[in-house]
């Protein structure tokens, strides 16, 4: 079985961002990036598959600016086989991702592509779901346990009451949430073996895929900041002004 | 112009994000049809036809939608996409999983978890974590949208005399099956929905320690959340979840106990009316948007307050 893994380049999920004081975008001068947190579970869980010896090969390919292949690198080293990276000028937008996604798919013919399900920049938790589309193909979002067998994949989904269990027939999408495992880190010999691993640049002109984004920024503000609120010293202090100065309880 | 919303449901009882949707695309479209399919769901559809603002419900009743399998249901509303200018779903994990792919089968981009709606192409949205407030247009001719249902008011339920259409749209993609449900049973109001919601975090130490919570929960008629510190070390359930990759709340009464406020948390409840913080390191980040801090030791604080309310 072949798996595909789509990744993305992301601002490290422990730097506090800001808007540019223009408000044109957010600022990202300076800052530390890093693959996004559902996409190294994502790898984790494709590395686990191919120890399991349920999968013989890995890819993982991100679509974006050619600083991405430091995050391709990342996936090599934590046990991906080989990497794809396509380059655009343009800041990909989920549907633009996907139909890049879908190409290669079409080319490569993976049985489980298996992907973060949101990217924590954006927070649009879109592309797996429109691959899926795309391609006629199952899908199964937000999964925290997954079983491959007999050309299906029993995916066990966080859903906001609880559990589902679903069974989807292979090739289809498998999208990560946080509980799907706990990704290894890499170790120093696997990070030198990575730079070995072989990865193939192509430009989305040349696949011929319109990436021209469909919505557009018109400024980035910061969020409304709460008023500083006050340390109360007591259990009593805290229940009377909750019910005769917040007014929340009776 | 005319708006679709996708309901929640649960085949027996219509979900109140559905009305926060409703509100949301009555701010866009003068005309609102509910879509409203599962099986045996008929109660469902005499519910949304109540609510007002809606013209008009789509009611869909077949096995094939039971369970909501994306597969099926963006196939349907695939369908009946083209008499809209905009189609809506509450950010739900349900929304979440089947509107996308019925945007890329329209061959247009969703604007995923609005919070504001600013003209008819135009939207504010939370991007990192909600650190930043993006100010989106979108260039395409139908909408796409899920919608942030705390950010917007639910509209009434109870005056409203839509026409129940009846449908028989049978859209089996034959690629899925549904297994099993495996979903928490509880008295309490829903952390969505709640007016109050008491949150444990890894400082709760384990699950049996949430009992600690339940007492005050019970007293306040409130939900039980909690960070992801505590899902991830099993003392309780992922539906507990609040944070940026669970569950989004905005209740008038948050309480925070033993919670240090990450920023994946504080995305989830940042927006509540009142927060109170219990911890007893008084550097925890939690503090900085509290209005009601309390530096102590939850173990000794939660008795007393559940003494006191």
């Amino acid at each position: 079985m072949k798996i595909l893994v789509p990744i993305k380049r992301v601002v490290d999920y422990n730097v506090k961002v800001r808007p540019k004081a223009d408000e044109s975008g957010v600022d990202l001068n300076n800052v530390k990036m890093a693959i996004n947190p559902f996409c190294e579970i994502a790898v984790e869980e494709a590395v686990r598959l191919k120890e399991a010896g349920v999968a013989e090969e890995i890819t993982a390919i991100t679509v974006g600016e050619s600083s991405a292949q430091e995050q391709l690198r990342t996936a090599l080293a934590l046990g991906a086989d080989k990497a794809i990276l396509i380059e655009t000028e343009y800041e990909p937008q989920p549907l633009g991702i996907s139909k890049a996604l879908k190409s290669i798919v079409e080319r490569d013919n993976p049985d489980l592509i298996l992907m973060g399900k949101q990217a924590i920049d954006g927070d649009n938790n879109q592309t797996g779901q429109m691959l899926a589309a795309l391609l006629g193909y199952p899908q199964a979002t937000f999964a925290s346990e997954l079983k491959i067998s007999d050309g299906k994949a029993e995916v066990t989904r966080e859903v906001d009451g609880g559990l589902q269990t679903i069974s989807i027939n292979l090739p289809a999408i498998v999208t990560s949430d946080l509980r799907l495992n706990e990704p290894r880190y890499a170790s120093l010999p696997n990070i030198m073996k990575a730079k070995q691993k072989p990865l193939e640049s192509l430009s989305a002109e040349e696949l011929g895929i319109d990436l021209n984004p469909r919505i557009s920024t018109v400024k980035v503000s910061p969020p409304p900041e709460r008023e500083a609120g006050i340390i109360v010293e007591s259990i009593d202090e805290l229940v009377d002004k909750l019910k005769n100065e917040a007014k929340v309880i009776t | 112009m005319t708006a679709l919303v996708i309901s929640e449901h649960d085949n027996s009882e219509l979900k109140g994000a559905t009305l926060n949707t409703i509100s949301a695309a009555l701010q866009l479209d003068e005309e609102i049809h509910v879509l409203v399919a599962g099986s045996n769901c008929n109660t469902v559809a005499e519910s949304a036809a109540k609510a007002n603002g809606v013209s008009k419900v789509l009611y869909v009743d077949s096995p094939e939608y039971e369970n909501f399998l994306a597969e099926n249901i963006s196939l349907l509303i695939k369908n009946l996409s083209g008499d809209y200018s905009s189609i809506l779903a509450p950010a739900t994990t349900n929304g979440k999983n089947y509107m996308p792919r019925v945007a890329a089968f329209l061959d247009v981009a969703q604007i995923s978890d609005i919070s504001s709606i600013e003209s008819n192409d135009t939207f504010q949205r939370p991007i990192y974590a909600g650190n930043c407030i993006a100010t989106v247009t979108s260039s395409d001719d139908v909408k796409v949208i899920t919608v942030r249902t705390t950010a917007f008011d639910p509209v009434p339920s109870d005056s409203g005399s839509a026409e129940i259409v009846k449908l028989e749209e049978i859209n089996d993609a034959g690629i899925s099956q549904f297994i099993k449900d495996e979903l928490a049973e509880s008295d309490r109001p829903e952390l969505t929905a709640a007016d109050v919601i008491i949150s444990g975090g890894r400082g709760m130490q384990n699950g049996e320690n949430f009992n600690l919570l339940e007492g005050i929960a019970d007293k306040l008629g409130a939900a039980i959340g909690a960070s992801r510190a505590a899902v991830d070390s099993g003392f309780v359930p992922n539906d507990y979840q609040v944070g940026q990759t669970g569950k989004i709340v905005a209740p008038n009464l948050y309480i925070a106990v033993g919670i240090s406020g990450a920023i994946q948390h504080l995305a989830g409840m940042k927006d509540s009316k009142v927060i109170v913080a219990i911890n007893k390191d008084e550097d925890a980040p939690i503090f900085q948007v509290a209005d009601y801090g309390l530096v102590a030791d939850l173990f000794t604080a939660l008795p007393e307050m559940e003494s006191k309310i």
